[in-house]
């Protein structure tokens, strides 16, 4: 350890580590533009140029070393002097651009034109034209005018992604970013790069043009897209998801996510798919009912049939919660023990994040315990059961398990089968009786990620019964200054509700008491409940997560048929 | 509870000929008299239209430039807009200039002509005109769209003028 000065003010620091990680420990901002905490130094935006005292240069503070008896100004008349003068470098060739950018709103360099630049300009010559609209990869828009030259992307490419595919060409103020000719920038993480740009020249094509920033809300998740379980800002406007942005957690997915949970998890929350109320099927039609019509008839139709011809598949899309009261409802109130989830595994794991478990939650569902346990049958042996005829109701959680014609046949063949789903699918499309589930975007609850870490996932769209401002949603300013007449209030709410409470409902339908009024209520019995969730709360979980006992797991023995 | 003694002083009486009352109402009748042949003010209203000079702030509109508004749809209006009457949903356009608004509307039930979403515009797009008229038999009907919104920029050669000389 080395004591070093930093504006006055004395630190401990290891000599590893160079001024602007000292400094940014301490809670002190030395503005960058290049420098990131997980990339190679570069130092070419020259922005973080402090004063070391008995150096007659500024340094950078990115690539300085903190040594004894260092005393660094990072807010002195010469440093501010020198971040003018860089400021007013960069911004002579960068477009006006920020009524038309997508990062206005959220860009460094506009930031730091309000914080550390003079507020004019004196350049009165033409600024350097470049490309514009180059659609560098399937996800990302590159605006080459833009580009400050941080090379923040390259970097990422080469060193995280670990597919080199950016490149600078030319010199000077002609540098382009740009790819190999014929190439494109189509990593699985290459939409990372847009939040690294500290500018607008990376932006996503996905939300091009969607909206400004500052019109959404953001919320606090997890990403659905498989067993990792990134955390994400859910952001919206008008009740509708228009991005996921990574969230930072240095535990799970560090600053990153990949471009499939970015762009494919979240689009099915506000597509014309969604089930928009309860319904039955009456003489081969699914006609659309009440709730309490629904549950009243799925309670008639459970009575009929025998606990050991009933089964249940839960789901590792559904929470934690949703899944615990799934399993006591399957266990308890209908006294079967035939319980368990599908899987769905694509590809394999990469060194990075993505994990072939294609489902945010399957380590939760076994932990909670919606599996089968010693007596029960397991998924395949209840498939099989309902070809031989000994199963003859099922009632599925919110998964599209009807991914083959095998399972479709054998499927249309049972006497009842109950659906909780968010969206119309081939397996709503057979059901008996289908219940409008509410998506991971809409409720409270949580994900168990394959490490054992459980994460909070928070409503971010309101649904009928949810009000953004009694219920504590996240707020835009259009949310929170809006008249109910005002057309950009008006977004659709779908009458949907988290599965836990759809299954609730049903339980104290068949007079069981199942008296629970929250998701936090459900996870306080599960943490009394089950060994490997002790002592844990909502509290506890917070925003980064929390790792439950995962040797307290009990797993089971699957029996081969 | 203490009695505020305040003595009222009167600066000045009262004189003779103003308490004779007669010679004042001739005075006033006087005024009368005389604006009964100065040129009149009043005018035959839906008949005869006043102009309003430029600096008047009428019912915002969008600037059409060939055919196309100039608007790229930063939002920036919607922003500054204090009483959140303005909605912009951007899209891509072919034009070198990117963007455009799909959807522009103003609520005219809520904006106060207060022309804040003029003096935020970088485009110089949206502007106040001289239209002072707006009547509506529903809510619905005082949300102006882009059709109602756009005017041709001949129309507002005064206003913009106007703007870049004193603003």
């Amino acid at each position: 350890m080395v004591k070093i000065q930093i504006d006055g003010k004395e630190y401990q620091a290891e000599p590893t580590k160079t001024i602007i990680e000292v400094a940014r420990d301490n809670g002190i901002h030395i503005p960058h533009f290049c420098w990131h905490p997980r990339l190679s130094v570069s130092g070419n935006c020259r922005m973080c140029l402090v004063e070391v005292e008995k150096n007659p240069k500024l340094v950078i503070a990115c690539a300085t070393k903190v040594a004894d008896g260092m005393i660094v100004h990072t807010a002195n008349e010469r440093v501010i002097k020198a971040r003018e003068a860089i400021m007013e470098f960069l911004l002579i060739n960068h477009p006006l651009d920020c009524p038309i950018c997508d990062e206005a709103g959220e860009c460094k360099l506009q930031d730091y034109a309000y914080k550390y630049s003079k507020g004019y300009s004196r350049f009165e010559e033409e600024k350097v034209r470049k490309p514009k609209r180059v659609a560098l990869g399937p996800n990302v828009m590159l605006d080459v005018e833009r580009c400050i030259m941080c090379s923040r992307c390259i970097r990422f490419c080469n060193e995280i992604a670990k597919t080199p595919q950016l490149v600078f060409t030319k010199r000077g103020d002609h540098v382009e970013l740009t790819t190999a000719p014929g190439e494109e920038l189509n990593n699985p993480y290459s939409m990372n790069v847009i939040e690294l740009c500290p500018v607008g020249a990376l932006t996503s094509r996905d939300f091009r043009f969607k909206a400004r920033v500052w019109e959404m809300s953001s919320t606090e998740s997890i990403c659905r897209g498989c067993a990792r379980g990134c955390n994400i800002n859910i952001w919206v406007r008008n009740n509708e998801i228009l991005r996921l942005t990574p969230r930072y957690n240095p535990e799970v997915n560090d600053y990153w996510m990949c471009d499939y949970g970015r762009l494919n998890t979240f689009k099915y929350v506000n597509s014309g798919d969604r089930i928009k109320s309860p319904m039955i099927n009456k003489e081969g039609e699914l006609i659309e009912v009440s709730w309490e019509e629904a549950i009243a008839s799925a309670v008639f139709k459970l009575k009929n049939f025998k606990k050991s011809e009933i089964a249940g598949i839960s789901s590792a899309f559904a929470t934690n919660e949703d899944n615990y009261i799934f399993a006591k409802f399957i266990k308890q109130v209908l006294g079967s023990s035939n319980i368990d989830f599908m899987k769905h595994n694509v590809g394999n794991d990469d060194n990075l994040l993505i994990r072939a478990d294609k489902t945010p939650n399957s380590l939760g569902t076994i932990a909670v315990g919606a599996i089968p346990g010693e007596k029960g049958m397991n998924f395949d042996q209840i498939l099989n059961g309902i070809k031989s005829g000994t199963i003859k109701c099922l009632y599925v959680l919110c998964d599209d398990i009807a991914i083959s014609d095998e399972i479709i046949n054998a499927l249309s063949k049972i006497d009842c089968l109950i659906v909780n789903s968010p969206i119309r699918n081939n397996l709503t499309s057979i059901a008996d009786i289908v219940f409008p589930s509410a998506t991971y975007a809409e409720k409270n609850g949580t994900f168990t990620n394959f490490q054992g870490r459980v994460q909070r996932i928070r409503p971010a769209v309101a649904t009928a019964e949810i009000d953004r401002t009694l219920d504590g949603l996240a707020q835009s300013r259009l949310d929170k200054f809006g008249a109910p007449n005002d057309r950009w209030t008006k977004g659709v709410k779908i009458d949907a509700r988290p599965t836990w409470r759809i299954i609730v409902a049903i339980a104290n339908a068949m007079n069981h008491k199942f008296k629970y009024n929250s998701a936090e209520e459900i996870f306080n019995e599960i943490s009394t409940n089950i060994d490997a969730f002790k002592n844990l709360n909502y509290m506890k979980i917070g925003n980064k997560g929390a790792l439950l006992n995962i040797k307290l797991i009990k797993y089971y023995k699957p029996v081969t048929v | 509870m203490n009695k505020i003694n305040r003595k009222v002083v009167r600066t000045e009486d009262l004189n003779f000929w103003q308490k004779l009352y007669i010679p004042e109402i001739l005075k006033g009748m006087k005024i009368t008299i005389r604006q009964m042949f100065l040129p009149k003010f009043t005018r035959q209203y839906p008949e005869e239209k006043w102009i309003p000079p430029p600096s008047f702030r009428g019912r915002p509109v969008l600037v059409e430039e060939n055919g196309k508004e100039r608007c790229v749809a930063c939002g920036l209006c919607s922003r500054v807009c204090p009483a959140l009457a303005i909605e912009v949903q951007a899209a891509e356009t072919e034009l070198s200039k990117e963007r455009y608004p799909v959807k522009f509307e103003i609520n005219m039930l809520r904006c106060i002509f207060c022309g804040l979403c003029e003096e935020a515009c970088p485009e110089e797009a949206i502007v106040m005109s001289k239209d002072y008229e707006l009547t509506f038999f529903s809510q619905e009907e005082a949300i102006f769209g882009k059709d109602k919104l756009l005017m041709p920029i001949d129309e507002l050669k005064d206003r913009l003028e106007f703007l870049r000389k004193y603003r």
